[in-house]
Parts: C-alpha cells; structure tokens; sequence
C-alpha cells in the first residue's frame, strides 16, 4: 500500500539522483563462488574505519590541543563525562584492532594471489592506506599528551631528524617547532583528524572503485554457485563487523576504557615509555643499528621492505615470485613478531623498566585524584598538580637530598634500600607523639633510629635521657611534656589528639619549662639567647621544619655545633617551594581524597 | 554458474535480508550512540548561581547616582579548568543616599554588553542602538523585551556594596535566571 503510493515520490527521487541505479551497483556484484567468509576483512576496516570516524568527531568535540589543555581535556572526557570512558576506550581499542584487520587483510589478499595484474592499483592504494592508518595511529597516541604518548612519540619525531640533510628541518615542521609544544598538539591533531582521515577516505573510494572494475578475486576451486553481494555476503560482512564490534566493546568494558598515564613534563623522567605494541618492533630494531648506523633501521630498512611491497605485483606474475612475496611477508611477519616478543621479554625481566611502570601507575591515580579535588585543575594545567604535590615529590626529594644519612621508615622515601649506613635520625613520624617517646627512652635515644650515628651520639641531650628518663615519676611527667612538644607541631595526624588533650598539653608546658627543666638547653615559647640546643617553639611546625632545613646552623637550631646538615636553603640547595613540599611530606600534610565506597 | 533463485528460497532470503538489515544497524548504533551520550553531558552541568560579590564601597560611589561598572571576579568553573576569573560585570548606583542599584551589564534583549554615556544620559547598547535609562527602563523603541536586569545589592554596616551576581536569559519578557 505505502509503497505503491510512494512510487511516484520515489521515482521522482530517481530520475534526478539515480540512486537506483547506484544501489543496484552495489548490492548486486557478482560473486563468483558465492559468499565467502575470507572476503569479510575489507568490509570490517571500513566498518572500524566507520567506527573512528563517528567516535572521533565525538572525541574531537571536547578535546583542547594545547599543551596545558590536552591532557586536561582528555581527562575530563575520562573522568567527568558522562559516557566518556566509554566512547574513548571504542576509539582507542578500535585503532588496536585495525591493525590487526589490516594484516589479515593483507595476508588474505596476498595469499589468494588477489594483488597480481590487472589489479596492481587496487594493491597499491591497499598499501598507501595501510601506512596512512599506521599514520593515525601515531598521531593519535600523542593527543592526550600524557607522559606514555609524549615520550613516545618524541622517539618518532627524533628519528625525522636523522633523514640526511633536510632531517633538523623536516623536524620541525613535524614537531611545529624547536620543541614539542601548543603546535606540535595542533600539528598532530589537523592531521590526525583533518589530512590523514580525508586522505583515508579518498582512497578507499579508490580502493573500492578499482577492485569493482576487476571484480573480486575468488579463490579457487569455486565451491558454490555465484551469488550476488546482497543479501549473503552483506550477512556474512555484518556478521564479522559485529564480532569486530563485541572485540571492541568487551576490551573497553574489561579494562574501563584506554588508559591516560600522568600529564607530560618535559623535566621528569618517563622511562616506561614504549610505543604502541604494533610499532614495538621497529622500536626494538633501532637497537641493533647503534650511533650513525641509526638510520638503517629506522628508515632504510622499514622503507625498503614497503618499497618492496610495491613491486610485489610484478614478481607475483611467476609462480615463484608469488611464493616470494609470500615467504618475505610470513617471514617479516614472523622477524617483527620475533622483535617484538624479544622486547616485551626483556621489559618483562627487567626490574627497572618495572619499576617505571609501577612509578607511572602510581602517579597517573595520584594525579587523577588530585584534578578531581575540589580545587580542581589550575589554568596552569595538571603538571603542575603533580609538580608540587607533596605526596608523589616528598619521598623523591628525601631519596635525592637526604636519605644518604637519615631513613624514612628504615628506607630511602621511595620504599629501596639505602647503601650507605645510616648516620642520622629516622623522620617517619617526626615531631609525632610516638616518635618523641622513642627519643626519649633510653634504650632508644642513642640508636641510630635517633642520635646514633651523628656526633651527639654521646651529647647532652643522650646523656640527660639515660640519666633521667628511666624514673617512673619522670616518665609520667614526660608524658606530658611528649604532648605538648608534639602539638607545636600541629600534625594533621594527631588534630583530634591535641585538642583532646588541652589539658594535658598545657601541663606539658609548664613542665617543661620547670622540673623537666628543657629549658635549660632549648628555647621554649620565648627567645632565649643562651640556648644551645634547637627551639622547641613551633617544634615540627611546618615554617619550624622549612627553617630548619634551611639553615640547621641558624643560632635557633643546632649553631656552630651542627653535624653534617648540609643548609639546603641558606646554600641554595634546594628553593623555597621544594623545602616547603619536603617539609609537608615529612609532616604528612597533602591532599587526601574522600574516602568513598565502590571506588 | 549463476542460477535462477528457486521459489522456495524467498523466505530464506528475507530472512537473511532482515539479519543483514539488523545487524548491519545494530553495529552502527552502538558507537554513534556512545557519542551523542557525551555530545549531551553539557545538559549535567548547571551554571553557578546566587554568587555574592563585594565590588566596592558605598562612598567611592559618585553621589549624584552615576552609574559605575565593576567587574565580578570570581571562582569561575569551566568545565576542567577552576580559577579566579571574569564572570561579568555590573553597574552600581548610588540611590537616596545611602542605598545603592545595581544592573547587569548585559542587554535583555540580544546580550550584548551596555554602555553607560552621561552625554545621552543612560546605558547604551550598541548592537542594536538602544538606550536604557540610568533606572535601567527602557526608552521608546527599544527592541527590549524587558528593562536591565537589576540584581540583588545591600550596603553592609562598613559601607562595603555587595552585589549577588546572575544572568539572565535573553529576549523574553519575564527575568529567568540563567540555570
């Protein structure tokens, strides 16, 4: 009923497009042999092709190319909106399976000997658009500009520059500069999104319009009688594009959507960089081509073996040149498949790269937390989040600058041992209320927990504590004295403790200005210029410790008679900024999420 | 080798028809699907409202109620991004002496930003060449569907002027906060 009422509309339609006549084309090709699932692989890269294309404009719609807004933007996609981890984990998983769709289809075609005149063209352009999605892949893995993509990518770029002659040049017109940067982001992004997809698309109306002027290839004996492209093998193809597609949707489902490692920073070191798994191989090669020799495996021999390829068609007109080509491809199949579990084995075994990968976890979640603080992300961007986070910096700056003679916790900071003994005190806890009781007993004062490797291994401040600190009735009034120097510091850890214990503390005070008598020594809540040991005011407050590693000679703290400190601030050692996040970490002052339940 | 489909094969061929039909969409959906749901997320997010700004004090204001613009700085949201920055501006007049009026700068009727000229005695809008006066009416031909959105202002004890900064939607004739 409807339709013969549409008819007139419909060839109406006709007449002037001639859709019909294209439809026909298309659905009704001859199939020699009728459907066959081996011819399934052209249809499922462009369906993946498909794929990109619609998840990328989407991607495309709240990405920011700019080195302080790329990763930020990525991470919102991630993380904020709704849906987004889905959308990005079908692009980033669908680019994995293309390639592998690319290689079968190519061994398909290879194998059934579909690339031999007359259909060179069709090969050909097969070839060209292999390397243009190879293109988009590497363009892509740079976008969310995270430390993976970006020292990655940075090998890529650093490989133009060896072409001879024209390579610094070339360079950086690649990179949009001197340096990777806001352009080398817009760069890669016009071409990953703009250049690479409109070229994509050109040839594959190349591609099809040439294998549709030879017909398809049938791969003989012919089992069955011809058929028509519609409806079997249009079936058998959506069947296979939906097996693409559950491939996809289980990879992104299982692992939450693609990763996104900490934000780029061009200071800090990313040794678990590793290109995609499929380039992994060309990246493993460069290590056989030391110095100069560089070149060979990163351009000649990569750019011979496709130049090969091109002149496959020629040789397959024998039958010995076809079983050429066949054997070059399994073999280089089977070299770059060798050079690639080579590399993963090695990575696998080796503790450092592991431990980079660890570090790399680690401040990825770190940093996520942090964007995801109420304060959000400066206009400064994300790096800097981690840059000045005394949880991920703290225990780095106390391995570099000060684990050679104090520990934390019996290690470096980052968790290693330390080769050289220990010469000075353990600062896990320091200025905490179980810390100071350590210091105080004398069974541990002189360990090397505390005064045991320094030169006041034998001081006043031992001898006092093994004199004194054994009395039952002193104990108790230690006690005391232990709160109240720990609420100076005003630790995050101990908030309800302190203001549990006014009382207590405020006895603690007196007593130590009167019978425990550490004034004698230490100042104490006032200037006292006869002190001859570090002030207890403020002791282990925050601007107390960013004064004392600043300067432990300062006439406050330990004077003339200091061992060994070396003064970080007065010297120049370190900046303000970077004693500040030291003495933060060492305090245990940083951003902590809410805890909430399921995440 | 072709042969002329059997009479018996139709139902079979409809329905692989409809399979390849089904399938064929069902695999388009998904991703196409997962890109409207994030192309939507701005409907989420909701705009800052009832944001209380000091702009100045009462007695730096010019007594003959001359309007003044200020510039409202605040905590601004966008979208990854939190810091201080511009989110509007308004315009403050002192009234009776002690109490002040204040306008958003932008105009009801298109949103663009108006201007205060004391040679034509009111805020101007240069889109569309209107003029409001300095009570922020409209005045004859005005395109505006409404006066100047006045916004809620108090004078503290200390003389501070405070102003609860909001937009409004443009062109239509009631004041709808901007949500």
């Amino acid at each position: 009923m409807i339709s013969s009422r549409m008819k007139p509309l419909l060839d109406w339609i006709d007449s002037r497009t001639g859709y019909r006549k294209l439809t026909q084309e298309a659905l009704y090709e001859n199939i020699p042999g009728g459907a066959r699932w081996r011819y399934v692989w052209g249809s499922t890269l462009t369906f993946a092709f498909s794929i990109q294309v619609i998840t990328g404009i989407f991607l495309w719609m709240a990405y920011s190319a700019s080195a302080q807004t790329a990763w930020e933007s990525v991470f919102y996609i991630q993380f904020e909106m709704a849906g987004g981890w889905f959308l990005r984990g079908l692009h980033h998983y669908t680019a994995q399976v293309m390639t592998i769709l690319l290689a079968l289809h190519l061994l398909q075609v290879l194998i059934d000997g579909a690339y031999k005149a007359p259909r060179e063209f069709n090969f050909w352009s097969g070839l060209l658009l292999l390397q243009l999605t190879l293109a988009l892949s590497l363009t892509g893995y740079l976008l969310p500009w995270d430390q993976k993509g970006y020292w990655a990518t940075k090998v890529a770029t650093n490989i133009v520059s060896i072409v001879p002659f024209i390579g610094p040049d070339l360079q950086k017109l690649v990179v949009g500069g001197p340096d990777y940067g806001h352009h080398t982001l817009t760069r890669f992004l016009a071409l990953h999104a703009g250049v690479l997809p409109g070229l994509i698309i050109a040839l594959i109306g190349g591609h099809i319009y040439f294998f549709r002027r030879h017909g398809l290839h049938a791969k003989q004996p012919l089992k069955k009688p011809d058929a028509k492209f519609w409806p079997d093998q249009v079936l058998a193809d959506a069947i296979a594009c939906l097996g693409v597609l559950f491939t996809v949707v289980v990879l992104t489902l299982i692992t939450r959507g693609a990763e996104l490692a900490a934000p780029a920073d061009a200071a800090s070191q990313f040794s678990a960089a590793r290109p995609e798994w499929y380039f992994l191989f060309l990246f493993e090669l460069l290590k056989y081509f030391p110095g100069e020799s560089e070149i060979i495996g990163a351009i000649v021999l990569p750019g011979a073996a496709v130049g090969f390829m091109f002149l496959m068609p020629y040789l397959g007109q024998w039958k010995l040149g076809h079983r050429f080509n066949l054997a070059f491809v399994f073999g280089g199949l089977a070299g770059a498949g060798l050079l690639t579990w080579m590399a993963m084995k090695q990575d696998n075994n080796d503790p450092n790269f592991q431990r980079a990968l660890r570090d790399s976890h680690h401040q990825a979640a770190r940093v996520i937390e942090l964007a995801q603080a109420p304060s959000g992300i400066p206009i400064a961007g994300a790096a800097a989040l981690l840059r000045e986070d005394p949880y991920i910096q703290g225990p780095k700056l106390f391995a570099k600058h000060c684990a050679s003679c104090h520990r934390y916790g019996g290690h470096d900071g980052e968790g290693n041992p330390v080769k050289d003994p220990q010469s000075a005190a353990d600062l896990k806890g320091f200025a905490s209320r179980e810390w100071l009781a350590g210091l105080l007993d004398p069974a541990k004062v002189d360990s090397l927990h505390y005064f045991g490797g320094t030169k006041f291994k034998d001081g006043k401040m031992v001898k006092w504590v093994k004199k004194n600190a054994d009395e039952p009735a002193e104990q108790e009034q230690l006690k005391k004295v232990i709160a109240a120097l720990s609420a100076e510091a005003q630790l995050k850890s101990q908030r309800d403790a302190d203001a549990r214990d006014i009382a207590i503390i405020k006895q603690g005070v007196e007593l130590a200005r009167g019978d425990v008598a550490c004034t004698d020594c230490h100042a104490f809540g006032k200037p006292d210029p006869d002190a001859i040991a570090p002030t207890l005011t403020g002791y282990g407050s925050r601007a107390w410790l960013v004064r004392f590693i600043g300067n432990p000679e300062h006439a406050d703290f330990y004077g003339k008679r200091n061992d060994r400190m070396p003064l970080f601030g007065e010297k120049q050692i370190l900046d303000a900024k970077t004693i500040g996040i030291l003495a933060d970490w060492l305090r245990g002052e940083w951003y902590e999420a809410p805890k909430t339940a399921g995440k | 080798m072709q042969t002329e489909p059997a009479p018996g094969d139709d139902r079979r061929d409809f329905l692989k028809k409809s399979c390849a039909v089904c399938v064929g969409g069902a695999v388009g959906v998904v991703p196409t699907l997962a890109g409207i749901a994030v192309y939507l997320d701005p409907l989420r997010r909701k705009a800052d409202t009832g944001l209380l700004a000091r702009v100045t004090s009462l007695e730096s204001l010019p007594a003959d109620g001359t309007p003044v613009m200020f510039p409202i700085i605040a905590i601004r949201t966008d979208a990854w991004n939190k810091s201080i920055a511009p989110v509007g501006a308004v315009y403050v007049r002192k009234v009776n002496g002690d109490q002040v009026q204040a306008f958003n700068v932008t105009c009801p009727h298109a949103g663009c930003a108006v201007e205060f000229q004391p040679e034509k005695k009111g805020y101007f809008c240069p889109c569309h060449n209107s003029l409001f006066t300095p009570e922020g009416k409209r005045t004859d031909g005005s395109p505006s569907a409404r006066d100047l959105d006045s916004l809620n202002s108090e004078v503290r004890a200390n003389g501070e002027v405070w102003v609860q900064f909001q937009n409004f939607e443009t062109g239509k004739a009631h004041k709808v906060a901007v949500s």
